[in-house]
Parts: structure tokens; C-alpha cells; sequence
């Protein structure tokens, strides 16, 4: 019969003390775990997204041969999900902690794992299983393989290992690990409502701010908004343009990209060229700003799905109005990170290179 | 005799793959092996999962492969022999082959004779063989879903691969895959143990994983699942709901499982049993706990994979957890009281039921129209119905994908819309009755689920389950997306069996063909039928596909012999209850000797009209009397009015055994025609008149059933070779 091992684990058995990791402990041990595994320490996206996956860090990252690590909180808006803060355990906006291994050590899993104990879970007091759960996301074309984490039953982690993005195989693949940061310091601190959890505690006082302190107004004000108030018609105006200056730019690249300078004119994008008229380097090509027009899209649509204002026709197809502009984003920005290193001696080269070239030309 | 032990660890393989990979890895690695002939011991043959490794056991091998005797040939051996010398090409072939020329030898296959070698292989080492077998294996493995986790360039597996163990005997074979090389180091329980497991060999490896807590045996597994819930029964003195299909899910969840009992708030108890038990089941995997009467309490059973929760912190993250469920379940069925069904109906605009085929809005409609169709085909053919009931079902049917309850829990589709049916006032002054039966007609619409579940319990229940699968199919098909192979997204084939079933069961006499002609025409002036495909043959090929479920049905559901089957659905597949009863009347009868012959007679009968047709002789378009010249053919003649007469009266009435006995006893008048007779006579309207009589004998008594189809115990007729 099976004897357990004293030492087992015990990298990981980070002693659960009796105060449980405020909100905001939470948020810094999982960043520092990952800053000191050698990720990056990113901030949240300041554009509205629906996940972290959608923030550029990892929409964008994931494609292409370049390695990255990275670790971020994306604070993140789904108006569907919104209960007025009548619900205590859905949010309109809630918090994810994004971590993106490109590509995946590995012992992964054994790192993960590791980051629980970080948070002060030890593994051998508690039952952890790694559940089957593809990810898919049709607006950005792009899904994955993996788990979701059960953590004594509860979800805490989405586990995806991406496979495709933007409609782009992936090459390298990356491990893209989310945590659902409410409900892991629910766990933790054993409270049954989201907004009960203690956020942060001053550590003179001891007083607690809670995250009914810090969020509830967010959650009342706009689930009336989203599901209330915002002006259907406007909102498709706001789509409508966004989505149009999205698609110019993404066209946009590929006339620069052809040298087809007259109809990039046409198209208003006359200010990338330079006074020569001839284009600088492609990597100062805005396929990041096109990425947020985008987003934008992707967040009104939200606001308008909830808002019931999308019919059942309308419905696919504005998905497929989003999707078809991150799939035309990501073949952009695949082709904008292969065209050329990104040395900014190599672009001044280029430009005078481009400059000697034209010079005969101009009278 | 070595022992081959394989393991291949994964990151946590999908539970409901796991058995099938397992299976897959031992049933590949013998075939291979069988296919290069070595003896395999099949029975000793093992295969073993848990959720992060495969094993395959396969004991008692050979040392080494057998030597192989084999051929090669070359060159035609009029090209590598001129005049009896060898020529340039001959000279290359055995160059090719290491060998002399004098040793080339003359073989004769179908296209003539060549030259050719006689070469052996000397066996390798059965290591060496298993290595090379089980690469091949691993890359060209098959998952229903499969991953890269390396560059694009390498291999696919269902999820990453770890390490692998491979062991001929104590030996390692260093097999290869995913940039893992195997070796004897195994690992044991993700947080029960720490070190690497070494394996000493192949036959200790159960046993050493088990001292890593690795219940590498399923059935390990599960025995300590039961042992430990039949403890708690005794002890709590409740009991816990079988569920097969849970059972082995958790099972494939755990290397080390152990049970826990937990609690939740009796309060929860006034959700409905269906909620609850959702929940933990399909959310949570937790089993249900009743009382002796089969009541629900308020305790769950949930599996964990570790050695226990002595301090009952696990016990309560998962009640924790289940609360917030049931006040999440609680919350959105106070919710949808809000708004009752019949508000819903207009918001299934919103609810898309096909990209092509339009909202639930749409989709309610004509599932209305094709219900009142079919209430009154019933009501003619003297079936009671209340056709008030169906509608009013049919309108509020699926209403409830627009609750918060179903968003959540899928799952619980049309039950949920049963549940809250029959606590709404559905219209005024409506009686109590006539909600209930209402509801119940909703909460079954979707059954059956599977060819295991049952069948809408009232007729109405029964004419709205129809409806609505008959109007899915009818679109998918006129869009020309009927299912292909194994391609079935929409699950068309299982709801096509769902008809057959329920039209079965009920005895409903329906046509299948009117059934989708009208389903068809509730789609007209549709904007879907815009998007119809004209290019499809829509009734043909619903014909064939429900011949095929009608086919399943009787065959694997109900147990008919292949051949009534084939014979049975020959004579028509429209009619599903007639089709049962004829199948019914054809085994009972099958085993006179009579009805043996008369099929055997049928076949003859249907050989020569065929070999005359294909030889272009004519068949006369009438019996004409007059050209009889042989007794035997005109009292045969004579015979077959007065059988029809009886047979289509039986028939009728749905008395088949009768029918079909009544043209068994033509026999003697058939046997004497093919004793007395020559069919294929040089005079051609002797022969065509010959023909016909046997063509309406064939069409008149091959409406039940295609005797032709019938399987014979005695021997083939020898008469069309005679002919």
C-alpha cells in the first residue's frame, strides 16, 4: 500500500497562514512568481476587451516565431454577463491574471502548480484535477487545447495550449494559463459572495476595503447602461466606424506592401509615405492602432448583444464582420514581423536607401 | 518468452479518449506484430490508463521475429532472358537483389511470366521490431482531437507527451516520440508522490505504481470507488444513485480516488430534482444521495484524486462551490418567473435555429403547422388526439431557451419549459389537467435522447417530438446537409432514429413520406426556402436515409435477422409499423418448409427475369390465357387471382402471418411450373407469356416482404444456369 512521502512537494508547501491573501496579495504574488519565472510584467490593456486573450499581449504575441513571456491582469468586460450587482457570483467586469509561455516550457503544469503554492494552496491538503476544456473564440477565429483547473471542484485556471489565432496556425505554439482571479480569493478567503472579498487591508488600521467597496457601482452602473440604457443606434454608428477605419488599415498595409502608392492615396493614408512618396520601413505600419479599432468593434457588439438589439440574422454576421477583421489583422501582422529585422539602424538604412533610389526622379 | 510493457505519459489526457487510447495502443501494437507473424497470446494482452498514461502489456513474445521466405520480382522474362541469355535489365534485377544471376528464377502471374528471386530475411530482434512498430504507431496514432505542443513541423498527440516507459522484459527499448526517450522511469501521483518510479520490469509495473499511488488498473480504480461509497451508504445509512456513465467518467478523472460525502442546505430541495441533479452531475460529477424511497437528500457524493480530506477542507470547497450553483440554479428559475413562457414566444426571434433556416420563431411556426397536419392524418385514421394540446405545446415548446436556467444549463432544454409550464397560467380558465398535460408534452420533446431512453409518454408528447425533429431533418436535408460518413454535426441520424422509435412504440400509422412532404411544405414561402438547394433529390434521399434508420431499428434495436430485415424494407420502408409487423410475420413464418421453398421459387423466379432482361427478351404485357400450352402453367395461372383475393384481404386487415402463410401455399402449384415447365422456350410469345405470368407473381406477392431476400438453409436453385 501506498505510503505518502514526507517530502513531497515541499517546494510547494507554502503554509496556508490564517490571513488569507487579500485581493490585491493575490494580484502581486502571482506577478511575482511569474516576473521571477522571466516573464514580462505587462499592465492591463487600456482598451475594452472581453479576456485577457483578446489584450494584444496575447492576441497579437502568439503569432509569429518571436519567443515571449509575459504576465498581465486584464481586467475584463463581458456586458452579457452583468446582474446588476444583484448576483454575488457573476460580473459585468471581472479580473483575469494572463500568463503566455511561447513557447511552453516543459514542466508547465509543474510550474502552474507551483504558482498555486505561491498563492498559499498546499497542493496535498486539496484535490486538483486537470479537466478536458478546448478553448474557442469565433470572433478572433482562434482556438486551443487544454484543461480547466478544479481547484476541490471550483474552476480557477483556464489551461490552453493555442493552436491557432486569427485563423494562423501557430509556430511556435504557446501556453496561455488564465486565472479567474474573483473566485480564486473567494476560495481563498471562504467568502460566498464576490463582493465580500476583502480587496485590500490597511495595514495600520486593519480596516478592510472590500470589493463591493472598490467594484459595485461599476457592476450597478453598467449593467443599466448595457442592458438599459446605451443607444442602439449610435453604438452601430460607433461599429460602423470603427470597423471601416479597421478595414482601411488593414487594406492600407497591403497596398504599401504592393507598392500600389496611388490607391493608398485614394484611401486617405497618403500620411504613411514620406515626402518622397515612397513608404518607410513597414514595421511603422499601425497594425497595433488597426488592433484596438478592432477590439472596439468587438466590445460594442457586446453592448448591442446585450442590449437585444442584434437579430438572429444580424447576429452571425456581425460575428463575422469582427472575425474577419482579426483574421485580416493577425495575416498583417505576421507579415509585418517577418518583413525585415526591427533595428532602427536597419530602417534609417532603408530609408536612405529608398531616399537614393528615388532622388532621379524628383526634379 | 520476454514480456513488453509500454507506457506512455501524458499531460492529463481527456477523460472520455482514455479508454479508447488505451485500447488503440495495445490492439495496434498485436496487429503489427501479428502482421509481420508473430504469435501473440491475444488473451494476455493488456491494456491500462489513468488520466496521465497509456499502457499497453503484451506478454509471452518471441526472441525474435521469424525468418521470412519472400519473393521479388522483376523484369518479364522475355525482357531479362534473349535467346536464353541474360540481358542487361536481368543483370541489374539481380545486382539490385545481391545475387547471381544463375539463381534467378521464372514465376507466372496474371500478367504473364516474369523473373523473379527468392530472398530471406533473417528475423531481427524483437526489440528491435517493437521499436520500430511502436514509433510508426505513435505518429500516425488516432485521436478524435489532437494538439501540437513542439513546432508546427513535429508530432500531434492528444496532449503533450511526457515520458515514456518501455520495457522487453528489464530491458529498455529506447523508443522515440516527441522528443521523450523512453526509459524506465515512470512517475507516480502528481502531489502523493515525489520521486521518479523506477520500473524495474515490464511485470512490476502495476505493482510499483501502486506504491506510487497510481491505481493504474481501472478496474482498481472503480473497486475502490464502490468499496468506499457502500462504506458511507452503510454508514449515513443513505444511498447513492447509480449512474454508470458518471461512474466511469470519475474513474477516468483519478489515479488515486477516494470518496467524500457532503452536504448542502435542505432548502435547495425545493428546486426541482432535474436542477439539482444537473448540477452536481453534469457540472460537478457528483453522484446523487436519496433516501430508501429513491427521494433526494441533501447530500452529495463527490470522487476526489488524492488519499482523503481527514481535516474536511476539501469536503468544503466543494460544498462552497455547490452552494454557489444552486444559488446561481435558484436565482435564474426566480428570475424567469418573471416573464412567463407565452411572453417568450416572441423573443425566439432573437434565438437563431440554423444560420439558413432561420430564429426558434420561425421554427415554432411550422413545427405548429406540420403538428395540426399531423393530428389530423392521425384523427382520420381513428387515433384519439387533442390537437388543442399539441398546438398550445408546439407554441410554447421552446420558449425556454430564451430562460436564464437553460442559457446556463443547456442540457435541461424542453425540461426546464415542462417544469415552468406547469406551475404558469398558461390562459385564463385553463383546467389543471390540461396544463399538466401540456407540460408534459414539452418536457418529453426532445425524447428519445438515444435508442436507450423512451419515448414521449402521451401521444401529443409524442406528435410534437416528431414535429419538431421531422421539420430539422426536412431543412437540413432541402439545404443539401444531410449527414455524410461519419459527419453529423446536427446529430440528423439520432433524431431520425428518435422518429422511428416513437412512431414504433406508439404505433402511430404514419407515412414517412407524407411526413417529410409536409414538413417540406411548412417551409414554403419561407425566407430558408430561398436557400434550399435545388440541386438535391430531397424525397429520394430522405427514402434512403430513413430506409437505413428503419434498417438500424429493426436489425440492431428490435433483433431481426439481417435478411427478414432486407426482405421486409425490399417491399417497402414508408410505413414503420408495418414494416415491424411484417418483419414479425416473416420470422414466425420463416421456418415452415413451405415458405422455404416458395423463397427459393422467388428467387429463381427473380433470376430469370433478370437474365431475360438482360438478354432482351420480352415480357408480354398481359397474361394471355390462351397461350398457355403446359397444365402445370395454367393451373398456376389459374391460381394466382384467387391468392390475391385472400392475401390482400389479410393484408388489410394488417394480418401479415395469414397473408404471408396463404402464399405459401402456392408452393405446390409453383413447384409443379418449374418441374413441368420451361420458362425460356424458343417460341417467344410461349415465352413471354411465360415471362409475365412469372413477373405478376413476383409483383403480387412481394408487398410484405421480398421473399428473395430470404436466406435459405438448403441449396441455391440450379434453374437459371439450366435456363
Amino acid at each position: 500500500m501506498f505510503i505518502p512521502s514526507a517530502k513531497c512537494f515541499a517546494h510547494t508547501l507554502t503554509q496556508t497562514n490564517s490571513n488569507p491573501l487579500t485581493f490585491q496579495e493575490l494580484i502581486l504574488r502571482l506577478q511575482t512568481f511569474w516576473a521571477e519565472r522571466g516573464c514580462v510584467l505587462e499592465q492591463p490593456y487600456d482598451v475594452e476587451v472581453g479576456a485577457g486573450t483578446m489584450a494584444p499581449e496575447t492576441f497579437l504575441r502568439v503569432l509569429g516565431p518571436s519567443p515571449y513571456k509575459v504576465v498581465y491582469v486584464q481586467p475584463s468586460r463581458r456586458p452579457a454577463d452583468g446582474r446588476y450587482g444583484e448576483n454575488p457570483n457573476r460580473l459585468y467586469k471581472h479580473t483575469q491574471l494572463q500568463v503566455i509561455l511561447k513557447p511552453p516550457p516543459e514542466n508547465v503544469q509543474q510550474l502552474y502548480l507551483e504558482s498555486l503554492g505561491a498563492m498559499g494552496i498546499d497542493l496535498r491538503q486539496h484535490d486538483i484535477k486537470f479537466e478536458e476544456d478546448n478553448w474557442e473564440a469565433p470572433t478572433l477565429s482562434a482556438w486551443g487545447v487544454g484543461w480547466q483547473v478544479m481547484l476541490d471542484g471550483l474552476e480557477i485556471t483556464q489551461f490552453t495550449y493555442f493552436q491557432q489565432c486569427g485563423g494562423v496556425d501557430l509556430d511556435p505554439i504557446s501556453a496561455e494559463l488564465t486565472y479567474g482571479l474573483e473566485r480564486i480569493a473567494a476560495f481563498l478567503q471562504d467568502v460566498d459572495s464576490i463582493y465580500d472579498i476583502v480587496w485590500a487591508r490597511d495595514p495600520e488600521t486593519g480596516k478592510a476595503t472590500t470589493y463591493g467597496d472598490v467594484r459595485l457601482s461599476d457592476e450597478i452602473q453598467f449593467s443599466v447602461y448595457n442592458f438599459d440604457l446605451a443607444n442602439a443606434d449610435f453604438l452601430r454608428s460607433h461599429f460602423d466606424l470603427y470597423e471601416r477605419e479597421c478595414q482601411l488599415l488593414i487594406d492600407g498595409y497591403w497596398m504599401v506592401k504592393k507598392e500600389e502608392y496611388d490607391r493608398l492615396e485614394r484611401t486617405g493614408l497618403r500620411g504613411f509615405l514620406d515626402n518622397t512618396g515612397r513608404p518607410p520601413s513597414l514595421k511603422r505600419y499601425p497594425v497595433l492602432a488597426a488592433y484596438d479599432l478592432c477590439l472596439k468593434c468587438s466590445h460594442l457588439f457586446n453592448i448591442l448583444d446585450s442590449r437585444g438589439a442584434i437579430s438572429v440574422t444580424e447576429r452571425v454576421g456581425v460575428i463575422a464582420r469582427v472575425r474577419a477583421l482579426a483574421v485580416g489583422i493577425a495575416k498583417v501582422y505576421v507579415d509585418q514581423q517577418q518583413d525585415e529585422p526591427a533595428s532602427e539602424e536597419s530602417d534609417q538604412q532603408k530609408r536612405q536607401k529608398a531616399k537614393r533610389e528615388t532622388a532621379p526622379a524628383i526634379p | 518468452m520476454p514480456d513488453f510493457l509500454l507506457e506512455i505519459g501524458c499531460e492529463e489526457i481527456p477523460a472520455r479518449m482514455l479508454r479508447a487510447g488505451a485500447d488503440i495502443l495495445v490492439s495496434n501494437t498485436i496487429a503489427a506484430l501479428q502482421q509481420i507473424y508473430f504469435p501473440v497470446d491475444v488473451t494476455r494482452c493488456r491494456s491500462y490508463w489513468t488520466p496521465r498514461r497509456l499502457t499497453s502489456y503484451v506478454p509471452a513474445l518471441p526472441l525474435q521475429e521469424p525468418n521470412i521466405d519472400y519473393q521479388e520480382v522483376g523484369p518479364s522474362w522475355n525482357i531479362a532472358f534473349k535467346d536464353g541469355a541474360p540481358t542487361a535489365a536481368a543483370e541489374a534485377f539481380a545486382k539490385k537483389h545481391g545475387v547471381p544471376i544463375s539463381s534467378l528464377i521464372r514465376t507466372t502471374t496474371k500478367k504473364g511470366n516474369y523473373a523473379a528471386v527468392q530472398l530471406n530475411r533473417a528475423g531481427r530482434p524483437t526489440g528491435v521490431v517493437l521499436r520500430e512498430i511502436v514509433e510508426d504507431q505513435l505518429r500516425n496514432f488516432y485521436w478524435p482531437k489532437t494538439m501540437y505542443w513542439r513546432a508546427k513541423t513535429a508530432e500531434r498527440f492528444v496532449r503533450p507527451v511526457r515520458w515514456i516507459v518501455a520495457l522487453l522484459d528489464d530491458e529498455v527499448l529506447p523508443i522515440e516520440f516527441g522528443g521523450v526517450v523512453a526509459s524506465r522511469i515512470s512517475r507516480g501521483h502528481r502531489f502523493l508522490s515525489s520521486t521518479p518510479v523506477e520500473i524495474r520490469s515490464a511485470n512490476d509495473y502495476v505493482d510499483a505504481l501502486k506504491a506510487n499511488a497510481v491505481l493504474v488498473v481501472p478496474a482498481d480504480r472503480a473497486s475502490r470507488i464502490d468499496e468506499q461509497a457502500r462504506n458511507l451508504e452503510v454508514e449515513r445509512k443513505v444511498s447513492i444513485r447509480t449512474d454508470r456513465e458518471l461512474q466511469s467518467t470519475v474513474v477516468n478523472l483519478t489515479e488515486w480516488p477516494s470518496v467524500i460525502l457532503g452536504n448542502f442546505d435542505r432548502e435547495f430541495l425545493e428546486l426541482p430534482d432535474e436542477v439539482l441533479v444537473t448540477v452536481m452531475r453534469d457540472h460537478q460529477k457528483y453522484f446523487a444521495v436519496e433516501d430508501a424511497g429513491g427521494k433526494l437528500l441533501p447530500h452529495f457524493l463527490a470522487v476526489l484524486n488524492t488519499d482523503g480530506d481527514p481535516r474536511g477542507i476539501i469536503r468544503h470547497g466543494h460544498e462552497r462551490v455547490l452552494r454557489a450553483r444552486f444559488n446561481d440554479a435558484r436565482f435564474f428559475w426566480q428570475t424567469d418567473q418573471k416573464h412567463s413562457l407565452r411572453e417568450r414566444t416572441v423573443w425566439l426571434k432573437n434565438v437563431t435555429f440554423q444560420k439558413d433556416l432561420g430564429s426558434y420563431y420561425e421554427k415554432t411556426r411550422r413545427v405548429q403547422r406540420l403538428c395540426s397536419w399531423l393530428c389530423e392524418t392521425l384523427r382520420q385514421r381513428g387515433v384519439q388526439v387533442r390537437p388543442g394540446i399539441v398546438h398550445k405545446a408546439a407554441s410554447l415548446a421552446k420558449t425556454d431557451l430564451t430562460t436564464e436556467l437553460v442559457k446556463e444549463f443547456t442540457e435541461l432544454q424542453g425540461i426546464v419549459g415542462g417544469l415552468y409550464a406547469a406551475v404558469q397560467e398558461l390562459d385564463t380558465g385553463m383546467p389543471d389537467a390540461t396544463r399538466q398535460a401540456i407540460a408534459q408534452a414539452i418536457y418529453d420533446q426532445y425524447k428519445p435522447e438515444s435508442m436507450d431512453d423512451s419515448v414521449p409518454r402521451s401521444i401529443e408528447g409524442a406528435i410534437l417530438s416528431i414535429a419538431d425533429k421531422a421539420d430539422s431533418i426536412a431543412g437540413m436535408f432541402a439545404l443539401g446537409l444531410q449527414p455524410t460518413g461519419s459527419k453529423d454535426p446536427f446529430a440528423l441520424r439520432r433524431q431520425a432514429n428518435g422518429i422511428v422509435k416513437t412512431i414504433a412504440e406508439k404505433k402511430l400509422p404514419l407515412s414517412l413520406t407524407q411526413l417529410f412532404a409536409d414538413a417540406r411544405e411548412a417551409y414554403r414561402g419561407s425566407s430558408a426556402e430561398r436557400k434550399f438547394s435545388g440541386e438535391i433529390d430531397y424525397a429520394g434521399t430522405l427514402r434512403i436515409f430513413f430506409r437505413e434508420r428503419l434498417e438500424f431499428y429493426l436489425r440492431d434495436v428490435l433483433g431481426f435477422k439481417y435478411d427478414v430485415v432486407n426482405a421486409v424494407l425490399a417491399a417497402g420502408s414508408d410505413d414503420v409499423v408495418g414494416a415491424i409487423a411484417r418483419a414479425e410475420a416473416v420470422t414466425k413464418v420463416r421456418p415452415s418448409t413451405d415458405f422455404e421453398s416458395i423463397s427459393i421459387a422467388f428467387k429463381r423466379i427473380k433470376n430469370i427475369l433478370r437474365q431475360a432482361g438482360e438478354s432482351g427478351k420480352q415480357v408480354a404485357p398481359a397474361i394471355d390465357a390462351n397461350a398457355f400450352q403446359e397444365a402445370a402453367e395454367k393451373e398456376l395461372a389459374a391460381q394466382i387471382p384467387r391468392a390475391v383475393e385472400t392475401v390482400d384481404g389479410f393484408r388489410a386487415q394488417g394480418d401479415y402471418e395469414n397473408a404471408l402463410i396463404e402464399i405459401s401455399k402456392l408452393r405446390p402449384a409453383v413447384d409443379r411450373f418449374f418441374d413441368k415447365v420451361m420458362v425460356m422456350v424458343d417460341d417467344e410469345r410461349v415465352r413471354a407469356n411465360r415471362l409475365a405470368l412469372l413477373q405478376s407473381l413476383l409483383k403480387e406477392f412481394s408487398t410484405i416482404a421480398d421473399f428473395s431476400e430470404i436466406v435459405t438453409e438448403g441449396k441455391e436453385s440450379k434453374e437459371s444456369s439450366k435456363q
